[in-house]
């Protein structure tokens, strides 16, 4: 095992590790807090298919973080009233059943991202950055207006989700639970990259044309990737609701698709484990920063800033002393 | 409604386009000629905005307090230039974005720990304070026309700049083939920091301006930014002209949106549920159209494909 | 000085009898404070946290943990669980925002915790949602624009215009405000949710029948609201809940919100018991006016240092009874709770005016006497 290896066996361990160091110190807000960077990890991860290796940089990935949210907010809210969600010709009900929220939540957000994938594609650049902006500002302000399901106020959910077999209000179950569909991602994006699809599509990122002339088409190859992305950042979005017991229209907010980036870039862009060691730096940054100093968003600003101008590999980047994955 | 309504709020649209406009053009400028996407443009709209008060706050001056702001706005532009945004210019937009989103925070909270949690005081001029009768019978603020006045005069003074002074002569040989103008013997990176500086001072005359008449707080600058991208995106990266367009079109859309979609849904639904819904659609309606509009002109109205 | 001796009298002696109570259960009150430090909106949960520091300063029994939320939902709830699980406290309070507080508090009052609103009070919480473990110290939403309704019908007002952002809380308002109001509503106007430019709705303002406008818009759309208005010359009186019209956005504002009629629950100059002291003592303390904000947590200190004298935090029941009486002297006169835990209190009318050379709030009467919400009924516990 080379050196990148060792460090990202490191950065997957992290988590599992101090989560039960939590556990037998009984210190469960820690693996609360475990949970939280797992969940994030898993939202840019899924953004880091279509940025790393597709080179789309989409600040509009919030989109289908807040549509997992609402999947769940939604299908719960009326599990939770006994309101049937459709009384028509058929009766759709509510659920509070993990597996069902979660293929609600990647359906509907890989439908999103085919919609917007389809009509942002087209573009290309800053135009991309900021038609994908916008898509997140519709939803935004879409959410915040309509009364519903609790405009600006959100949904609470009072009991968490269930999951046959476990106990998902006991922290460290609910953590290797989370921590358990992480690892099954990451294994499925490390199969992506390898495979030909992933290839091509690295490929397109570093020069289009020559895709093109093997008679491979880059806009599809970005499509499936978009779709792709957007789907597993709708599910992390809905774990990450189950969490907080809670969504709120802040899951669309351009801020939280500046913070995936930040991830991204934070652990190391376009590597397999640079998201999760972003979103884990992110989260300890957050909880040990924000005791120190009321101003403590100046230094993430610095921090954040040093990173883009002298790490370019991120933090596995310059860990490993290399600036370029080689996964 | 009644005409003269409606062309009162046509009046507004194109008037708050107009301050639009104002942020805009240095955006578009400062893309156009280095190709850098700053994300921290808000934040000097912020720094004039809160120079202006601090300095009328002083003075009692406006005309003092306008000055200030420029110089304030232009210096934190020169600084940031030469400390950080240089390094930027050959990264892709990717860096570009994070970088300046990272100094967005350091300023926001900056600002914050020199003035301040709460907002401060910034008020129109007494000489324009109160309303003027235009023709028709209409009612207007006379800051507003003001504003009106500053921002067309801006557009036409960039225009000038741009196609008649020898700073605008090779900011257009920059944009098109920045190898050639370095070896035909200028300064590129005095050029860089002077276009930056530029940009920056109309972003903090936007700020004192707009201030007066809005609240000047800490992160006042980040809905304005976004709605200035929405603005040059329409209107095509780069080019000062697309801006004016662009956000004349944004400040109708959003104008008229909010008061004639609220009485079109009002027309067949009733009229709570018609407020409700038209009140939704209305403060998604700009970002609708800049979809539409990219998605029939990938690159904007006026922008080059690149 | 003869104040700030007093002030530190009445605390020692409050902090004497709380501490003889509590030396007999030999236990102390832990409290995790959740509010906004930083970024837009900052200033209210900083004088939220000033009053209540100001209220439990000296106290032996209470220790405060303070939190920034940022203002955000997540940062709240993730706050929430760190508070109750491993600083595990006993009562949490702070939240500003009524979106946070919705996040927040169904799942703490669940776990057994209690937790005092100082300010936000939505109408979840009051009627289905409410819980016995929860006490609202502040206002429900709509107490401020029920009160204004019941006000201006007095005065005989015929036709209001009514302009809110479009979101849960400015609905709620709008509604409040129509509950108690027996003209007719001209138009109702519903602005985007942060919008700085008011030039289109001010001239459906001008072009309206209406001979009155009531507004809400919290925060920096009040400030920029107003600054526009001032310059338009259209001269339709303005009133609007005083959340628009607080000290620290009034500096902001100036002149041009002179003349405006505000409903508030307190004001500095209220003439009751305590308040002229608690405004000295935060001036001495912190160099500025205080607000209606930094008011409400300083009541919710007062509150939290009257139960902790009668009950141990420990013994859930009594603790809770000792709550619902509220034996304290607020700073707003006569205060009780219902049975939902929202306050009865007397919302007044303050009319915006120039002292010397700063502009600020005045009393000029009473809007509603014993005001409490409507959600009671749905409230079962």
């Amino acid at each position: 095992m080379n050196r990148e290896g060792l460090i990202n066996a490191s950065v997957y361990l992290a988590l599992p590790v101090l989560a039960l160091a939590a556990l037998a110190l009984d210190e469960p807000f820690t693996i609360t807090l475990a949970t939280r960077a797992a969940i994030l990890a898993l939202a840019a991860v899924g953004l880091n298919l279509a940025l790393g290796l597709g080179g789309l940089v989409s600040l509009g990935h919030a989109v289908f973080f807040g549509l997992g949210g609402y999947a769940m907010g939604i299908l719960a809210s009326h599990a939770q009233s006994y309101a049937p969600l459709y009384d028509g010709w058929f009766v759709v009900e509510g659920t509070k059943s993990m597996p069902v929220i979660w293929l609600v939540a990647v359906l509907s957000s890989a439908l999103a991202a085919l919609i917007i994938g389809l009509l942002s594609l087209r573009t290309s650049g800053v135009y991309f950055i900021m038609i994908t902006l916008a898509f997140g500002q519709m939803f935004y302000y879409f959410s915040i207006s309509w009364p519903a399901y609790g405009g600006e106020d959100g949904l609470s959910i009072y009991v968490r989700n269930s999951f046959p077999g476990l106990n998902t209000l006991d922290p460290i179950q609910f953590f290797a639970l989370v921590f358990a569909l992480l690892s099954l991602v990451l294994w499925g994006m490390g199969r992506i990259a390898r495979a030909p699809f992933g290839l091509a599509l690295s490929a397109a990122r570093q020069n289009a044309a020559r895709v093109e002339t093997v008679g491979l088409e880059p806009f599809r190859l970005r499509l499936v990737a978009f779709v792709i992305s957007g789907a597993v950042t709708g599910l992390a979005g809905a774990l990450f609701a189950d969490l907080n017991r809670f969504v709120s229209p802040t899951m669309f907010s351009w801020q939280m698709s500046g913070e995936f980036i930040v991830f991204v870039v934070l652990g190391g862009i376009g590597r397999l484990f640079g998201p999760v060691a972003g979103a884990c730096l992110f989260v300890l940054l957050e909880h040990t920063l924000s005791g120190v100093s009321e101003f403590w968003l100046v230094y993430v600003g610095a921090i954040l800033l040093l990173v883009v101008l002298f790490a370019r590999g991120g933090l596995i980047g310059s860990l490993a002393g290399r600036e370029v994955a080689d996964d | 409604m009644t005409t003269l309504l409606l062309i009162e709020q046509v009046l507004n649209g194109l008037q708050s386009g107009i301050m639009l406009f104002l942020m805009a053009a240095g955006l578009t400028l400062i893309f156009g000629v280095m190709g850098l996407i700053n994300l921290a443009h808000g934040s000097l709209y912020m720094i004039g905005a809160f120079a202006a008060a601090a300095v009328a706050g002083a003075t009692g001056s406006f005309a003092l307090a306008l000055m200030a702001s420029l110089a304030a706005a232009a210096a934190a532009g020169a600084i940031v230039e030469v400390t950080v945004i240089r390094r930027l210019y050959d990264r892709d937009h990717l860096d570009q974005v994070l970088a300046t989103f990272a100094l967005i925070l350091i300023f926001s909270e900056g600002t914050r720990w020199l003035f301040g949690s709460f907002p401060l005081y910034l008020d129109v001029p007494a000489a324009f304070a109160g309303p003027v009768t235009l023709p028709g019978g209409i009612q207007y603020p006379a800051y507003r026309l003001l504003i009106i006045a500053v921002g067309l005069a801006v557009a036409v003074g960039l225009f000038l700049l741009i196609a008649r002074t020898r700073i605008g002569i090779q900011i257009r040989a920059g944009e098109s083939d920045r190898e050639m103008i370095g070896a035909l013997g200028v300064d590129i990176s005095r050029l860089y920091t002077i276009v930056f500086a530029l940009g920056a001072a109309l972003a903090g005359l936007a700020g004192a301006l707009v201030g007066a008449i809005q609240s000047v707080q800490v992160g006042m600058g980040e809905p304005v930014l976004i709605l200035a991208f929405v603005v040059i995106v329409i209107g095509g990266i780069g080019s000062i002209k697309g801006a004016l367009i662009g956000a004349l079109l944004v400040g109708l859309t959003d104008t008229l949106g909010g008061v004639l979609l609220p009485l079109a849904f009002g027309l067949f639904l009733d009229p709570a549920t018609a407020t409700s819904i038209g009140s939704s659609l209305a403060s998604m309606a700009i970002y609708i159209l800049m979809a539409v509009v990219l998605i029939y002109r990938p690159t904007g109205l006026y922008g080059v494909a690149t | 000085m003869r104040i700030r001796n007093m002030m530190a009298l009445a605390v020692c002696m409050a902090a004497a009898a709380t501490a003889g109570l509590a030396d007999g259960h030999g236990g102390k009150i832990k409290v995790g404070m959740i509010t906004t430090l930083s970024g837009g909106g900052a200033g209210l949960g900083i004088d939220v946290r000033d009053g209540f520091l100001l209220a439990t300063k000296g106290s032996d029994v209470i220790e405060t943990v303070i939190e920034d939320d940022q203002r955000k939902p997540d940062i709240a709830v993730g706050l929430a669980d760190k508070l109750i699980q491993s600083e595990k406290v006993d009562v949490l309070t702070g939240i500003i925002w009524s979106n946070l507080a919705m996040a927040v508090v169904p799942s703490a009052t669940a776990q057994g915790k209690f937790y005092l609103s100082p300010n936000a009070g939505p109408s979840a919480l009051a009627g289905r949602g409410c819980s016995p473990n929860y006490f609202n110290v502040s206002w429900q939403n709509d107490a401020f624009s029920e009160a204004a309704g019941a006000y201006l019908s007095n005065e005989g007002v015929g036709k209001v215009f009514l302009m809110a952002p479009n979101y849960p809380a400015g609905q709620d308002m709008m509604a409040g405000f129509k509950r108690f109001f027996k003209g007719e509503v001209t138009d109702e106007v519903y602005t985007q949710l942060g919008q700085t430019d008011y030039a289109a709705e001010i001239a459906q303002i001008r072009a309206s029948d209406a001979d009155q406008v009531y507004f809400f818009l919290p925060g920096g759309m009040g400030i920029s609201f107003m600054k526009q208005y001032a310059g338009s010359g259209v001269d339709k009186p303005v009133a609007g809940p005083a959340f628009s019209f607080d000290q620290g956005i009034l500096g902001a504002i100036g002149e041009a919100a002179l003349g405006v009629k505000n409903t508030a629950h307190w004001s500095k100059d209220l003439d009751v018991p305590g308040n002229a002291d608690f405004v000295a003592a935060f001036q001495a303390e912190y160099g500025r006016l205080p607000s209606l904000y930094a008011a409400q947590g300083y009541d919710t200190g007062l509150l939290l240092l009257s139960a902790a004298a009668k009950a141990e935090v420990s013994d859930a029941d009594a603790f809770r009874a000792a709550l619902k009486e509220a034996e304290f002297q607020s700073v707003r006169g006569d205060f009780a709770f219902a049975d939902n835990h929202h306050p009865i209190q007397t919302i007044y009318m303050r009319e915006v005016v120039k002292e010397g050379d700063v502009v600020t709030n005045k009393m000029i009467g009473v809007a509603a006497t014993d005001h409490t919400d409507v959600y009671g009924a749905d409230c079962k516990m």
